[in-house]
């Protein structure tokens, strides 16, 4: 018996909804109009020398960060499976203090916005730049695949009768033609009222399932602890969910997730170039702990709206209704009708088109600057304009390519669990280099060019002969990095010692002076 | 779709000019982009380098961040260890319902919180060292 909805409830789909959802995302996308040409004018932020404030671009990172997989997945993660959901939250916030210690402030410092930029600083500008283009390429499509995803099933939802590869096709290609011709997407400010939004969602959500049990929280707490679903074959188990192992059997298995997710955040290039936007490392450094704050704040809440869909609606509704990437919106639908169902499917839209845009933006742009005119064209534009008609191809392609792949996965897949390859991608290519290049003065171009060239194809490879991807797995683990990012550090420390090349040991000096005072960064000078 | 435009400013067309990523242009290349042999400036940078006192700033930013990245790498990874090889112990209630489990997990969220806190502290007594280092080799930030 399922005592989970004792309401009856809507058919999914309704007219009403779509049309809510509709004015929700035009609201959304009005104000962030407004307050983007309020605060940037006919000349940038950037150009104009205008920075944003620390809390402000804590806000801005906590958007980029909070993205449909923080959303959907883990709240339908802790949905379907309970505590083993958790641990994505936990990961994606103890992550935090990865890029506090030992990147954010020297990045800043040396005045760097990409990893390619500090790599090429010390290093050989055209081998490390290619090969940095094409790890955050890859990392940035991972990503993407996530949101095409959870956009699809939003809209599925939304709308009777469309079907999930028409859904991600329309949404997808409607989103990078926003992002590439529409404009003032990417600002900082998008990020910082769809962060707003979504906590606002958030803590509106949490409330009202806090409400269902009288605001006791053990109350709260002992519906978890005998939740029925419906098991493969047909039975109906009733299993605790505050146990941990519903999803991860295997104990190594946690372990590797968790150190994806604790590695991956400090390579993830559409973060890194966020600390380009403050004038300086303390700005940083604030704009990081203002993150981290929200973020916590944000996944502490999973708790409630996770395992509250869980508790009110039961999995076994949840996968008939929109499946584990629905659990947020579903849960919203019972406990506030239609309207609030409308909102948070607007909250969630406007947090992917806003993530999309980010991604797209930091992935076509690494690829037009580091790969083609300073790689191809060793730092000269051929014909003018040619950089951003590479960078417009780029876009299209990797919103072509992330919606192919999405459609192939199907709906079904929790989009969290996808972001979490994103992160194990980053942590074994990205973070290994960038660490390097950073502490280890012997460091050099084919340390550099090896690791995140091994980092990127042991992860792929790891993931694709996962049991995921796989009906025989060659490798046991749903996520690689226990493996890969290991891996990584081997390839980049051998590349290193193997080769003959000694860097200039000039250039770490200045790179240590500029990392830990930030001299030079804001333009130095003697007096 | 693509009009004549001025020579000097490219106006990133994906997403039209942004904070995060200015793009296409044809005159010098940004700071940010520069390689050391392209960064000529009048500092001594081996001079700073080799001074005590930027030693001392390095060792003490050191002396923090290297036992505050062990303490977190262990307490992370001690959750799913214990999970993981100790469920007996971890599955037990100890507040209603709640297992040690969740309770451990909730936190890590604090553990989080108070290691930034502690680290801005820090931090910002480093701010004030590296403000004398600087004036005393007569540069400064801006």
């Amino acid at each position: 018996m399922n005592t989970a909805c004792p309401f009856p409830l809507i058919a999914a789909g309704s007219q009403t909804s779509l049309w809510m959802f509709l004015a929700f995302v035009a609201a959304t996308l009005v104000i962030t109009w407004y307050s983007a040409r309020k605060s940037s004018g006919a000349s940038a932020y950037f150009a104009a020398g205008r920075r944003i404030t620390g809390w402000q671009n804590g806000l801005a990172v906590a958007g980029d960060y909070m993205s449909a997989a923080s959303f959907l997945g883990i709240a339908g993660m802790i949905a379907m499976n309970g505590y083993d959901g958790f641990m994505y939250s936990v990961g994606f916030l103890v992550a935090y203090l990865t890029v506090l210690f030992i990147v954010a402030e020297p990045l800043r410092n040396a005045g760097k916005y990409t990893m390619a930029d500090v790599l090429a600083y010390r290093l050989k500008p055209r081998p490390v730049r290619a090969a940095a283009s094409l790890s955050t390429l890859t990392v940035s499509i991972f990503y993407m695949i996530a949101q095409m995803v959870g956009a699809g099933v939003l809209v599925r939802q939304l709308i009777p009768g469309v079907s999930y590869e028409v859904a991600v096709i329309g949404v997808g290609v409607l989103m990078v033609v926003y992002v590439v011709f529409g404009g003032m997407l990417a600002t900082t400010w998008v990020q910082i009222i769809k962060a707003v939004l979504l906590m606002g969602g958030s803590i509106l959500l949490s409330v009202l399932v806090l409400q269902r049990f009288h605001f006791n929280l053990a109350e709260f707490f002992s519906s978890l602890t005998a939740i029925s679903s419906t098991a493969a074959d047909g039975q109906t188990v009733t299993r605790n969910f505050l146990t941990p192992g519903l999803i991860f059997k295997n104990p190594w298995d946690q372990i590797s997730l968790g150190m994806a997710l604790l590695l991956g955040t400090a390579g993830l290039p559409h973060i890194l170039i966020r600390f380009y936007t403050v004038p300086d490392a303390k700005t940083a450094r604030a704009s990081v702990v203002w993150a981290m704050l929200i973020i916590g704040l944000f996944y502490i809440m999973t708790t409630f709206f996770g395992f509250g869909a869980a508790a009110l609606l039961g999995p076994d509704h949840i996968a008939a209704n929109g499946g584990t990437n629905m659990a947020a919106p579903e849960l919203a639908r019972f406990l506030g009708g239609e309207i609030f169902f409308a909102f948070i499917c607007a909250v969630a839209f406007a947090t992917i088109l806003a993530v999309v845009a980010g991604l797209t933006i930091s992935a076509s742009t690494s690829f037009a600057h580091d790969f083609f005119v300073n790689v191809i064209h060793h730092g000269r534009e051929q014909k003018p304009g040619e950089e951003v008609r590479v960078a417009r191809i780029t876009a299209f392609i990797v919103g072509a390519l992330s919606i192919v792949i999405a459609i192939v996965l199907g709906p079904s897949v929790n989009v969290a669990f996808l972001v979490g390859l994103a992160f194990a991608v980053a942590a074994s290519a990205n973070l290994p280099a960038m660490v390097f290049s950073l502490y280890w003065k012997r460091f050099n171009t084919a340390g550099a060019v090896t690791g995140l060239l091994v980092g990127l194809t042991s992860s792929i490879v790891l993931i694709l002969v996962s049991p995921d991807f796989m009906k025989d797995p060659l490798f046991p683990l749903k996520n690689p990095a226990l493996a890969s990012v290991p891996l990584g550090f081997l390839a980049a420390w051998l590349g290193t010692v193997l080769s003959k090349e000694v860097p200039s040991g000039e250039k770490f000096t200045e790179l240590q002076v500029r990392a830990n005072t930030g001299l030079g960064a804001e333009k130095a000078s003697a007096h | 779709m693509s009009s004549p435009r001025d020579d000097r400013d490219y106006t990133p067309i994906v997403g039209a000019q942004t904070d995060i990523a200015p793009l296409g242009r044809s005159g010098p290349k940004p700071e940010h982009e520069r390689t050391a042999d392209e960064d000529s400036d009048p500092i001594d940078w081996t001079q700073i380098a080799d001074d005590r006192d930027f030693k001392a700033l390095v060792r003490r930013k050191a002396r923090l961040i290297v036992p505050a990245t062990v303490f977190f790498i262990v307490y992370y990874f001690l959750l799913p260890i214990s999970v993981g090889w100790f469920p007996g112990l971890m599955e037990k209630t100890v507040w209603g319902d709640v297992n040690l489990a969740y309770l451990y997990a909730l936190s890590q969220f604090f553990m989080a919180w108070l290691l930034a806190a502690i680290y801005v502290t820090a931090a910002a007594g480093w701010d004030r060292s590296e403000h004398a280092l600087l004036s005393k080799f007569g540069v400064s930030h801006k």
